[in-house]
């Protein structure tokens, strides 16, 4: 047999396979169900009812009882029927991925989805999850939208991406299992897991590595227009007063005063520890120094944060913490 | 995908407070049929397990502990092993049944506990259908599955309420029952039973039996229940032709008649005249005999006749069937009789009714016995007989105290004294036990024979002429033969409901009912192998399983795809604002250009038309707040009275 033969049939069979089996990659847009992604299959109550249907058709043959095989062909209708039901409760549902915020290592991460039926029946009994130990049980009225927290644990640090979501439905008599494995495009950052470590000493960080001339608040340098993330203590009120509120915020600049200015460097931390132990005790000082409001400065190897003591400071430094490579 | 069959990781779900109502609903619907007829002892018992679940649970208290539960499981075992004897079986099961679901009701904890409720259920409403298979069984089977498709949607549809609960089970009802009746037409039938039923497996019937003393028919009389229907492929013969044959006694020994030994050959018919053929659906009476008018002709292929013309079938009638006969009704039967059969019919047991004896014995040498024959005939219609239910109770010599002291009986009195007078005369005599008769119902124009139509007569071999069918009844009472028992018999004499002239403006409406059970009995519970391959024939199909198989997977794969496509693809209804809103618009003859908002409509309108303007102004006020406002729903109703409002205003 010719290689190239084999070659182009096995494509043929990827490409079938594809058609069916869509490729598997996290979608952007919102994903609808459709009969291509919804799977159905009868359950273990839906087996239990089956082998009660053959044994009350058994009966009723051996006592030649009419009625009973009207009562056994009944329920196989009912059952059949149920399929159908099952199937169109998850039918034309779309999911979309909305967002999601960071997380520590071992929190459970929260990814937001948006579900909406856009048709005109309610839907019953639907459970979504990204992991079977914590399901989220919803229904969903005619013609409505949810936003709904899919739980997933968050174990490690670094990016967390949102795995396929099990979306399933036992509606109406939960004898048939109808799911979907949709995959919204979603992930988080995950934090590495903070430390309760004392800080280091103000002048301990300084003699590690000398002074750095940056924008502090020890003297009073000047105004600027507000931007999104500078502490409101820093208005100038009293600016803001006479202009009577007409005018932007503007923010006192103050400079030097490093003499507070605090250095967490990875070179402090015990280097007997493991790289993601000691990832953690500078996870626990970020946190601590900036609940201070404190002025700091993160050293890594490889990457060095200038001093700051904003909001965005502190989601730079604990980025680089989560992404530091391991 | 192969998280489908794994166990939850989670705990089982529990049964949330509002779901147990349902499935005391369920257990109720699906045992109640069975209250009435098992012991009463376990009516009680299941009752009270149930009355006792359902206090724990309005009172919301914990259900009994198992340790609790499992005497009670075994007493009611025990109690049922010594009330039947056995657990296999009939009966035994039913009750087993019945004792597993109230028991379970009292241990309801998981959603797995509720399934097997449900489970159960369904095996009880098999269990009915041993009792009866009529119209009332059938409408309370759709009934009770109404109720335990709902409580199984109730476990699984989330928190819903009653209504919506009931609604949407019956529509999920009402959407399979088409294609159950795809499946009760072409499963293929398999005719049962697959395998040796136990023994109780049919309940006692009322019918003829094998022996009969004085009363026995009088008491069976009483009953209304049809022994069988009759539909003749020609005209009906007239009523004093129809002779039903049964059971044939020979055997008497002073007090009751039996059927004795059967001797004799293949019996020999001589027909005259076209055979009469008829098609018999004959109500299960757990014995052999079939009831064919006499003399029988064609048989059906199970079945045969013995020497003395009772047509016997293989085994048991266990279930009501159909079979197709033909009759003779000017014949002669067995011109030449053995010694011995001849011996047997002239057997009386010494010592007893000497009366009657001596009576016979003065006819015996005078007269032939046509003579003899003629003779006791005029007896019974010259001396002061006569035809009642209630004859006083007869001693020892029966024969002789009826025909000469008390002279009041019933047609198995006059059938058993003719008999005996006619071997005492010497002439071999025997009781020919069956029915005679039978009512046409207008409806269906079948004929239609009850248990009040049992009767006895007696049939005497003379020679050269075999055995001939005297009636000595028809003697006495002629009406009874010519119209039926009602007008046979004196005023006051307790009558079945279904003979009573009272009740004669009932008679219609039971007719009625009656056929209409007679079609479902022959059209939907007759409907077996036989029928099924009729119905192939007629739809131009070949016969046997695989046509079966095709058209079941061809038909109910078509009906799957057919629902589906109606539920899936139902035509989007336009919202009831924007109906109301064209409405509104085609009322005022105003005109919405495609991209047109309904605020710049109104604005527009203000500028052009003011009049209209101001007259449209709330429909559009409140359309706007239906369609964008947060809670929109609720302004629908001030929608709806603008818009009505906007016709009353222009009817001058």
């Amino acid at each position: 047999m010719q290689p190239g033969q084999v070659n182009t049939r096995t494509a043929g069979a990827q490409a079938y396979w594809r058609r069916f089996f869509p490729a598997a990659q996290p979608q952007l847009a919102p994903c609808a169900l459709s009969r291509r992604t919804i799977y159905i299959l009868p359950n273990r109550s839906g087996l239990l009812f089956a082998v009660v249907l053959l044994t009350l058709l058994i009966g009723a043959i051996n006592y030649n009882l009419a009625l009973g095989h009207a009562l056994v062909f009944l329920l196989a209708a009912l059952g059949l029927v149920s399929m159908v039901h099952a199937f169109r409760n998850l039918h034309g549902l779309t999911l979309a991925p909305q967002r999601a915020t960071p997380v520590f290592a071992g929190d459970t991460a929260q990814f937001e989805l948006a579900i909406d039926n856009p048709t005109s029946r309610p839907r019953y009994a639907l459970r979504l999850w990204a992991t079977p130990e914590l399901p989220l049980e919803f229904a969903l009225a005619a013609q409505h939208r949810q936003t709904l927290q899919v739980a997933l644990p968050a174990s490690r640090r670094g990016w967390l991406e949102l795995p396929r979501v099990h979306l399933e439905s036992r509606y109406p008599l939960g004898l048939f299992t109808a799911w979907s494995r949709p995959w919204p495009a979603l992930r988080l950052l995950v934090y590495p897991r903070p430390n309760n470590h004392p800080l280091p000493a103000v002048s301990a960080s300084y003699a590690a590595t000398g002074p750095l001339p940056s924008a502090g608040d020890e003297d009073f340098s000047g105004l600027r227009e507000r931007q999104p993330g500078d502490p409101l203590r820093h208005v100038d009120w009293k600016a803001e007063a006479r202009n009577s509120g007409s005018g932007p915020l503007l923010i006192k600049e103050f400079s030097g005063g490093s003499a507070n200015e605090l250095l967490l460097d990875w070179a402090q931390t015990d280097p007997q520890l493991a790289t993601e132990e000691r990832l953690s005790i500078l996870c626990g000082w970020v946190l601590q120094a900036s609940q201070a409001q404190q002025r700091f400065a993160l050293h890594l190897p490889g990457c060095a944060l200038p001093a700051g003591s904003d909001e965005s400071h502190r989601l730079r430094c604990l980025e680089a913490l989560a992404l530091f490579p391991a | 995908m192969r998280r489908w069959f794994k166990r939850s990781a989670l705990p089982p779900p529990a049964l949330s407070r509002s779901e147990p109502p349902w499935l005391f609903a369920v257990a109720l619907a699906t045992t109640l049929p069975h209250a009435f007829t098992q012991p009463f002892w376990l009516t009680a018992w299941a009752g009270l397990c149930w009355v006792w679940a359902l206090i724990l649970w309005r009172n919301d208290r914990r259900l009994p502990a198992r340790w609790l539960l499992l005497p009670l499981a075994l007493a009611g075992a025990l109690a049922i092993r010594i009330e039947f004897g056995s657990f296999f079986g009939r009966e035994p099961g039913v009750a087993v049944l019945v004792l597993f679901m109230a028991l379970k009701l009292l241990e309801m904890r998981q959603r797995r506990d509720a399934v097997v409720v449900i489970m159960l259920g369904y095996f009880l409403l098999l269990t009915h259908y041993f009792e009866a298979q009529d119209i009332p069984t059938a409408l309370w089977m759709l009934f009770a599955l109404w109720l335990v498709s709902a409580a199984l949607l109730r476990l699984h549809a989330g928190a819903l309420a009653v209504r919506p609960v009931l609604a949407q089970s019956a529509r999920l009802l009402a959407q399979a029952l088409p294609l159950m009746l795809i499946f009760y037409l072409f499963f293929p039938r398999i005719p049962g039973p697959l395998w040796g039923l136990p023994q109780d497996a049919f309940s006692a019937r009322t019918g003829l039996s094998e022996s009969m003393a004085p009363g026995s028919i009088g008491q069976l009389v009483q009953n209304d229940a049809i022994a069988f229907r009759v539909r003749f492929d020609g005209p009906v013969p007239p009523k004093n032709r129809l002779y039903w044959r049964g059971p044939v006694l020979t055997a008497f020994d002073g007090q009751r008649w039996q059927s004795g030994p059967v001797t004799g050959g293949k019996p020999v018919i001589d027909a005259a005249g076209e055979d009469i053929a008829y098609e018999m659906t004959l109500e299960a009476h757990g014995q052999r005999w079939l009831l064919a008018l006499d003399a029988p002709r064609q048989l059906p292929a199970d079945a045969r006749a013995d020497a003395r013309l009772t047509v016997l079938l293989a085994r048991p009638l266990e279930s009501r069937q159909r079979f197709r006969l033909s009759a003779a009704l000017d014949y002669r039967f067995n011109e030449e009789e053995t010694a011995t059969s001849r011996a047997l019919n002239l057997a009386l047991p010494a010592g007893f009714n000497p009366r009657t004896v001596a009576l016979a014995e003065t006819w015996r040498n005078t007269r032939t016995p046509e003579q003899i024959v003629a003779a006791a005939l005029t007896h019974f219609r010259t001396e002061a007989f006569y035809y009642t239910l209630q004859p006083p109770l007869l001693g020892r010599d029966s024969v002789d105290e009826f025909l000469f002291v008390s002279r009041r009986g019933f047609c198995e009195h006059y059938a058993a004294a003719f008999v005996v007078l006619m071997r005492a005369a010497g002439i071999p005599a025997r009781v020919v036990t069956g029915y005679q008769g039978g009512e046409i119902n207008p409806h269906d124009g079948f004929l239609v024979v009850r248990q009040s139509d049992a009767h006895a007569w007696a049939e005497v071999w003379l020679a050269g002429r075999g055995w001939v069918r005297v009636d000595p009844t028809a003697a006495v009472a002629p009406e009874r033969i010519e119209r039926g028992l009602a007008s046979a018999l004196p005023a006051g004499e307790p009558l079945p409901f279904f003979m009573r002239a009272s009740n004669d403006w009932l008679r219609p409406l039971l007719q009625r009912w009656e056929a209409l059970n007679n079609a479902w009995q022959q059209q939907v519970l007759g409907y077996d192998q036989l029928r099924q391959q009729a119905l192939l024939q007629r739809l131009g199909l070949p016969g046997g399983w695989q046509t079966l198989a095709w058209l079941l997977a061809g038909l109910s794969t078509l009906g799957l795809v057919l629902l589906t496509t109606l539920l899936l693809y139902q035509k989007r209804r336009t919202p009831p604002e924007i109906r109301l809103l064209q409405h509104a618009l085609r009322r005022t003859g105003v005109h919405c250009a495609p991209a047109e908002s309904p605020l710049a409509l109104a604005a527009r309108l203000a500028r052009e038309n003011p009049e209209t303007a101001q007259r449209l102004a709330p429909v559009i006020e409140s359309f706007v707040l239906v369609r964008y406002a947060p809670d929109g729903r609720e302004h629908l109703a001030t929608l709806r009275a603008a818009v009505a409002a906007l016709g009353r205003r222009r009817t001058p």
